[in-house]
């Protein structure tokens, strides 16, 4: 194929212009490519060397010791003990079928555990470790520790888990934690990244979740770099965290023990608290449960009760639960009359057992009237009618700023969980929440605790506390985090008239001592331990015109839901005083039969720091008493320190 | 220099051919190969193993056969390019027969003693028969319309079979390849506009009918070429790679982190990191100033092939090289426009530098083509 030489110039010509032309348009592209790889290499470089970082680096959290809770003797109500669980790395094992029935030879595990450890191994990756099955006991642990070679890739782990030794004790004081849930994480505004490891503890309520940031401590961090997989190559720095602050309780772990015990089979609550610094030596609220079975989560089976019971054992009614504080409100209306100066102490009062307010006859418990009564027989006898005139004199704005002033509807500032605030009503909370005038009536009926006015138990020891005083004392739960010595809750005089006070701690002294006294059946005989309080009891329900005709005003022929709330406030001993208890018995019936003695037991308890000795009692009590203590010593044997660090 | 000297009257015969290689190709073509073993090594962790050492061994072996092509004269080779085109459409067929799987693709074809991918075989067999067929036309005769249909077909058979293993990558190499040889042959520039035209009606139309009344496609056929334009849509899926692949790019920086100190590919966070997406690796490891030396060293291969070209007065010889060039050219741009996110991931390797056995032979030897054609140039008597 010869082709003449001009038409062969004349093509050659052609293909060297389209040449040309290609050849440029490559050039071309590859300049466009060099400025592509310009852009990101030099204009972007430090954004992707960024991004590079963060894929290699991954920052792993060491979890930190949680801090352990001490009472004030230093007995652990909270601590962290070794936990094993069994784990299994899908990449060792080979076969992981085999492994895992051979493993369920070896220990026991339930189907549901299985299954569902099963389906996480396929799912995760391969070099990273699932837990088949946790809190495996130490004779497991051996056992598959022993057929290891049978059992590749599997593992026993430790870990630590939150124990609670006190059990059901402290499980209204100390709380308890739990695993952390979305809406623990909802409820922080920026939580804590260690909070996002698996099966880490959060403090649920109480103590626990109260003092939670000084308890968790911070986590420690360590960089790894991981691959694209997520496999660690190697660790690249490691800073250690700080263990939480161990935190100790002012209560008293043996006391708190005997208050629990003696509380048993009522639906209570009992306070024992410090008359000069506030302390609370005990919390008591009945009935209680284990905490330790919420930690891993609690079975519907074992919630049910708890949640359905007319006892309500998960509510701490110390100081969540809020009651008419009944005739122990007297103390406030009689106080507030004093510092007015509208009584004298000899005024006295005709009781005629009833009286007439604004065309409505309020009566008076004892229906028979009590006849003439001044200050301290009122209070003694707990003349209702006596406090009906002298609140109409001193009027309900007075009476109520006495009684914030005792600590009642304040909210106490205390680390455990829905303190309640209780209620001393005005005459403007009545408009607001009730949309209606304050009408006479109104302060009558609180005049005597009931009506509108709730109190906690806690509460109620508080203002006990303040009368035996007359400090501002305010109840105190931590006594030191980390060994530093929280402040005191003495915050100084109230600022009352002494002679006023000493009156009303006579009065209270008469009610339990004096033979006619509310009280006198529960009083203490022993003369370093002599006790002042009063008795209370408060409606939970109006008692109609019908049952007043038939006279169906007597407890026990009410179902349990209608009887009156028993109450008792005391502080003892009455010339010294150191403690201020006080009791409340879920409709109990009356203060004097169902709250005082179990105020007295708890005060001489707490008095003798143990068993209190049987002269303390009158003499015809303590055949009944020594058979309780008895029994009380076998529910609750004391522990020592000595015997708390041998275990 | 002997590869330049046009005043030599005989074309030269026996060994001393050796002497008239075009010895700067050749070193740019072992240069570009260098790096890619160094970035072999690299990848495998600082180790020979599993990729470099076959790598150079191959290369040793491609070496050798670029030689012996070389030494065969250029219209031996220009006589053979229609046995060769019809062999790699035989083996083409036979793919689709006796061909084996490999990652969902029917690509290999075992002949017993070499396992084969015919489509490599395919690019430079039918730029070969495309410049036999120009040099057999008459010029005159190149733009008349069945003259012009002849080579579409050739360009189409092949592209068809491969586009059905399915290798959407090869297939649009194939076709750019086949146009730019029918373009480089000086086929009226009318034709190029009015295919070109046609294709970007067809598009328009295919997106324009979209939720029309006269939709051309199905809706998933619409999601598919969504993720394949647009590949940051589905970050874990298709765009994965993309993502991971301009980290590397980027963080190398200036002067990149050091060899083998790239974390993207050292931890894997890179797909492919040993083949398509070696030259991430590249130029994470020796940042713009590695990554602009690679595409300089190619930039230099494509300048010498089209001086070469158009130096040499035998219009086979000019349209083989030019051709070989072109392909070579449309391999390395599509893959570094894929890996810097400027394109839709196809699976196109870099040439020379990606681990692979048939593209690396298959290339040294259309570049033994090109040294061939560069021998046995005519010289001015």
């Amino acid at each position: 194929m010869r082709r003449n030489r001009a038409e062969n110039d004349a093509s050659h010509i052609k293909l060297t212009r389209r040449a040309a032309l290609l050849g440029g348009a490559q050039l071309l592209f590859m300049g466009g490519l060099a400025a592509r790889m310009r852009y990101l290499q030099v204009d972007q470089a430090d954004q992707f060397r960024l991004l590079a970082e963060e894929n290699r680096i991954n920052i792993r959290l060491i979890p930190p010791t949680r801090g352990e809770i001490f009472d004030r003797n230093g007995v652990r109500l909270a601590e962290n003990v070794p936990s094993y669980r069994i784990v299994i790395v899908r990449e060792d094992a080979g076969d992981v079928d085999m492994v895992m029935e051979r493993l369920a030879q070896i220990i026991n595990i339930d189907l549901d555990t299985y299954e569902r450890a099963l389906e996480e191994i396929k799912r995760s990756a391969p070099f990273l470790p699932v837990t088949i099955v946790e809190d495996v006991s130490w004779d497991e642990v051996s056992r598959v520790s022993v057929n290891a070679p049978a059992l590749p890739g599997i593992s026993p782990e430790v870990g630590l888990t939150r124990v609670y030794p006190r059990g059901e004790d402290f499980a209204h004081v100390v709380g308890r934690v739990g695993r952390v849930s979305q809406k623990d994480l909802d409820a922080l505004e920026d939580p804590d990244q260690v909070l996002r490891i698996p099966r880490f503890h959060i403090g649920k309520i109480n103590v626990e979740a109260r003092v939670e940031d000084k308890l968790r401590g911070t986590a420690g961090t360590k960089q790894v770099e991981v691959n694209a997989t997520g496999r660690v190559m190697r660790e690249l720095d490691r800073r250690e965290g700080q263990s939480g602050a161990d935190v100790q309780l002012t209560v008293d772990a043996n006391l708190q023990g005997y208050v629990q015990a003696r509380l048993d089979g009522e639906s209570a609550a009992c306070i024992v608290m410090d008359c000069e610094n506030g302390d609370l030596a005990a919390i008591a609220s009945g009935p209680s449960y284990d905490p330790n079975l919420f930690i891993g989560g609690i079975s519907s089976k074992d919630y049910n009760p708890l949640l359905n019971s007319k006892y309500r054992p998960l509510v701490n009614k110390t100081v969540q639960g809020t009651y008419p504080p009944g005739s122990t409100f007297k103390m406030v209306v009689a106080m507030a009359a004093l510092e007015e100066g509208l009584v004298g102490p000899d005024e006295t009062v005709y009781c005629p057992g009833h009286m007439e307010v604004a065309g409505r006859r309020f009566h008076c418990w004892k229906r028979a009237g009590h006849g003439w009564v001044d200050l301290a027989t009122s209070l003694k006898r707990s003349c209702d009618v006596y406090y009906y005139d002298l609140a109409l004199k001193v009027g309900i704005e007075k009476i109520t700023a006495m009684a914030n002033r005792f600590g009642l509807g304040v909210r106490h500032d205390l680390e455990l969980s829905s303190v309640a605030a209780g209620l001393t009503p005005t005459k403007a909370w009545k408009r607001q929440a009730r949309s209606a005038d304050w009408v006479i009536g109104d302060t009558v009926n609180a005049s005597i605790g009931q009506g509108f006015t709730l109190a906690s138990p806690l509460q109620l020891a508080v203002m006990s506390a303040r009368i035996a005083t007359g400090n501002e004392i305010r109840p105190r739960l931590i006594k030191s985090v980390d060994g530093v010595e929280q402040p005191s809750g003495n915050a100084g005089s109230l600022g009352m008239n002494e002679n006023n006070l000493r009156k009303m701690r006579r009065a209270m002294y008469q009610v339990v001592n004096d033979r006619r006294g509310t009280a006198y059946r529960s009083r203490i005989i022993a003369d370093e331990f002599r006790m002042a309080g009063k008795t209370g009891t408060s409606q939970v329900r109006n008692i109609t015109a019908a049952e007043r005709a038939r006279g169906v005003t007597r407890n026990r022929d009410l179902p349990w839901e209608r009887r009156d709330h028993a109450l008792f406030v005391s502080f003892a001993p009455y010339e010294t005083p150191r403690y201020a208890v006080a009791v409340l018995v879920e409709h109990g019936g009356g203060g004097s039969t169902a709250a005082a003695p179990i105020a007295r037991d708890v005060m001489l308890q707490a008095l003798a720091g143990g068993t209190p000795p049987l002269e303390a009692y009158p003499t015809a009590d303590r055949d009944r008493i020594e058979e309780q203590q008895k029994k009380l010593r076998a529910l609750r044997p004391p522990v020592s320190l000595d015997g708390e660090d041998q275990a | 220099m002997s590869y330049l000297e046009y005043t030599v009257k005989h074309t030269p015969s026996g060994f001393r051919k050796i002497l008239f290689l075009n010895w700067p190709l050749a070193i740019l073509l072992a240069a570009v190969c260098g790096v890619g073993f160094l970035m072999l090594y690299s990848v495998a962790g600082g180790s020979f193993s599993p990729w470099a050492e076959p790598q150079m061994k191959r290369f040793g072996v491609g070496l050798v056969g670029m030689i012996v092509v070389a030494m065969v004269p250029i219209w031996l080779w220009r006589n053979l390019s229609g046995l060769a085109f019809a062999m790699a459409l035989v083996l083409l067929v036979g793919v689709e027969f006796f061909g084996e799987q490999s990652k969902g693709a029917q690509r290999w074809i075992d002949l017993g003693f070499i396992r084969l991918q015919p489509s490599e075989l395919m690019k430079v067999t039918l730029v070969m028969f495309l410049a036999a067929y120009y040099d057999w036309l008459p010029t005159k005769k190149t733009s008349r319309p069945f003259w012009v249909l002849l080579p579409i077909l050739i360009i189409l058979v092949p592209t068809f079979l491969v586009l059905r293993q399915p290798d959407l990558g090869t297939s649009i190499l194939l076709l750019t390849a086949g146009g730019g040889l029918m373009f480089l042959a000086g086929v009226h520039w009318a034709y190029f506009a009015t295919v070109i035209a046609a294709a970007a009606g067809l598009v328009i139309a295919v997106f324009q009918s979209r939720g029309a009344s006269w939709q051309l496609l199905n809706d998933y056929q619409y999601r598919r070429i969504d993720t394949f334009l647009n590949p940051a849509v589905d970050p874990l899926g298709a765009g994965y790679h993309i993502t991971q692949s301009k980290i590397a790019l980027g963080s190398g920086g200036w002067t990149g982190r050091g060899f083998m100190q790239g974390t993207q590919s050292r931890l894997n966070f890179l797909p492919e990191k040993h083949t398509d997406f070696i030259f991430t690796t590249l130029a994470e490891e020796f940042g713009f100033v590695g990554g602009i030396s690679l595409l300089g060293l190619y930039a230099l291969i494509i300048i010498f092939c089209v001086v070469t070209a158009v130096m040499n007065k035998d219009r086979f010889s000019s349209l083989l090289t030019l051709g070989i060039a072109l392909n070579f050219f449309l391999f390395f741009a599509v893959n570094m426009s894929m890996v810097m996110g400027l394109a839709p991931v196809v699976g196109v390797p870099l040439p020379l530098v990606s681990y692979g056995g048939s593209a690396m032979l298959v290339l040294l030897l259309a570049f033994g083509l090109v040294q061939s054609a560069h021998i046995h140039r005519p010289r001015q008597s």
